[in-house]
């Protein structure tokens, strides 16, 4: 959607029921135009090559320095999510503020940021206790802390949220009841939101950072895929809560999505750097083992191939099958998160989220389908990937690396144990 | 608070701003009485001797059921906490729904029960994976069946959340926009305030009832010496949300508790029924080693106690800690309860109780305590998990019988070699 000029605040959303005349941007369809074509299509905005340039270049600014980051490692990446994310919740706790309530309750905002800090703790406490202990292993008082951190986490979480609640009922002013229960239920459900995602974000990052890059770049392929052939081709409106995108487009981009899945998992997953898993916090090189997915098992070329093709077999990594199938979820699926973005614009009287990014928006309106597709990502790696993953040879390792040799007995007694049952039970 | 024959239905929440008419009901205090003192206090009611029989005779109603589920076992309380749960989840569905423009959107109360029904597939499927593969170990086909269920949980239900999210944004109405995303984040906050306090509640069960009854008498406890304190002793008022409430109620019955906590706990820690942990999901008898904290400890008395020395089981301290959370933290639970009453205009959330409100009335302060209850058994009751146990999970959960006994194998193989290598170097 593009960028208007004074669109800097929020409406008054849950103010008054009659309709807000919808403002025009000078990017819109001329009236007459609108007559002769009856809906606003993208294809005759005659400012559209404009908005273009405008959009390609904060795109090229943003891709830009996301393959910086990705150069710089794990950590890095982790703290792009961060920021990533303190600036959407911004966003997202400024949008149903309103400027005359907030006067009467001191102290308010610093609540919402309280309960985005206990957020914090306690799902990136959880993501990288594991990781934290394996980095501090060699200092022993250090190690002291940090499992005592660990034990003690969600304990601490979860007093620091009592504290916060207790905070929150103990401010409650008359006559501001419904504001301040309103504002307690927006604060939750922003911060679930933002926190769901960037949680399993983080969690697939440290999987290896194929498993973050992948799926980020198959949405932003979909939505340039979108924009290119919607561009050139559209005609058709897709939903009526989103007027600009059309049928032409969100095809066009299904297709291409899937087709550069497929190839882009070939390439992405042939460095080490993206394919190993990080189990610890250093920042250095990384060598692995990659595991079978990432193995290339040649297929001959099919024969409808011309001669002059040099190669006569195709290296196929078995993680492009699993990269296809990323691919129609984010090209079918994930633009929903777009939609529900638009509804909730509409419903509220919004028109973007906010203003960081000349012409596309807020960081919200970039990270909306971004949230339903990290959310997927992470629930596919964990069910079909991981699971392929454990085999008895790497079970078999991490009994040799992490238990004493006493460890190893009782295992082996306990395994004794429940396996004579087992076969005893079904003879 | 005191049910009022006149609040059958919700007024409408967030309508008109215009400050309704308290609506007195037939228990308040006549206008001279208030003039003359200045309060509500409970003190004061003339019917209040009519209101205790009611609360009295279905409370003991309420106790005496529970008492019967009790005595009945894990399965039949978890029963229980499910059915309370859907009349809870029902009663606050309903609350902030608007005949009106439900006639117009056919199929969204289905939407909400489609929610309830994901969420309740993916907490009760994670409590109960472990338990609901140890009971059917013996038949191999169901065995196969609840594998495959286990693996794909998290996707299915994801999947399902993902239909209603589609199903949502498809069918948003103009003009309604506003109306259908508050509903939509209404059934998130109520999903998520009542399944994480039950998921908590069914796992403190199954790792034993104690660890469920122990908390939920004390709140019981500490409301019923609430009133009787606050009944016959009370003065000086609490806190404005709640007019009823008295400081001496409060500090009489925070003592009770704490001491019947001490006192409880060693009552109901001699019982193995409630002390033992239910690791299948059969209904029989148990008997186990209930540990460490539950074998009871002599401290010898001063002369001139009747009794030589006393048994104290090591649990007790813990009760201790319960019963201090009980009494000062629990009630926020309450008095959230009571401002969101105020906020929206609300008399009760329901009436299927006699004189206590609806189920929602009751469960307010025990949901604070729940999720207590279990976060404070998982960081300082039960033991940690090993890693032996971690890795015993990943191998029952992840391979198959004959990958597991092929493992058994090698282990075995590999501890034998060892045994002999030491003892052939220390000969």
């Amino acid at each position: 959607m593009q960028k208007d000029n004074d669109s800097g605040g929020p409406s008054t959303p849950s103010g008054l029921t009659g309709r807000l005349r919808r403002r025009k941007g000078s990017n819109e369809v001329p009236p007459e135009v609108v007559k002769a074509n009856g809906n606003h299509l993208l294809v005759n905005d005659r400012n559209k090559y404009k908005s273009m340039l405008i959009r390609i270049y904060s795109s090229v600014w943003m891709i830009g320095g996301f393959a910086f980051i990705i150069y710089m490692g794990h950590l890095y990446i982790w703290a792009m999510v961060v920021v990533i994310q303190i600036f959407m919740a911004r966003e997202l706790f400024n949008l149903l503020r309103r400027a005359h309530e907030d006067r009467r309750l001191r102290g308010f905002r610093l609540l919402n940021w309280h309960f985005f800090f206990t957020a914090m703790l306690f799902v990136y406490g959880r993501i990288l206790n594991q990781r934290l202990a394996n980095t501090v292993t060699s200092d022993t008082f250090l190690h002291k802390l940090v499992s005592g951190f660990i034990k003690y986490h969600m304990v601490t979480c979860y007093f620091l949220y009592i504290a916060g609640f207790m905070w929150f009922i103990l401010t409650l002013k008359k006559k501001m009841y419904k504001y301040q229960f309103g504002q307690y239920a927006w604060t939750h459900m922003i911060l679930i939101v933002v926190f769901t995602q960037s949680s399993f974000t983080v969690a697939n990052i440290f999987e290896g950072i194929f498993w973050f890059l992948l799926p980020a770049s198959l949405i932003v392929i979909n939505d340039i895929a979108a924009y290119f052939f919607g561009f050139f081709f559209g005609r058709t409106p897709l939903i009526k809560l989103s007027p600009k995108k059309t049928w032409e487009g969100f095809i066009g981009a299904s297709f291409a999505t899937i087709l550069s899945a497929f190839v882009l998992a070939n390439i992405l997953g042939r460095f080490q750097w993206l394919t190993c898993p990080r189990k610890d916090l250093s920042t250095g090189w990384l060598h692995c083992d990659p595991g079978p997915l990432f193995k290339p098992g040649y297929s001959p070329v099919p024969q409808w191939f011309p001669q002059w093709f040099p190669w006569r077999e195709i290296p196929i990594l078995p993680v492009q099958w699993h990269a296809a199938g990323l691919g129609l979820f984010s090209s079918i699926i994930a633009p929903f998160g777009g939609f529900f973005a638009s509804g909730f614009k509409r419903a509220f009287k919004i028109k973007d989220f906010g203003d960081s990014i000349p012409g596309h928006g807020g960081i919200t309106d970039r990270m909306d389908c971004q949230m339903v597709m990290a959310v997927f990502a992470y629930i596919y790696h964990q069910s079909f990937i991981v699971a392929q993953s454990v085999s008895i040879e790497v079970i078999m390792d991490q009994i040799l690396m992490n238990l004493t040799f006493e460890e190893q007995r009782a295992l082996y007694m306990k395994l004794e144990q429940i396996l004579q049952e087992k076969v005893f039970g079904e003879s």
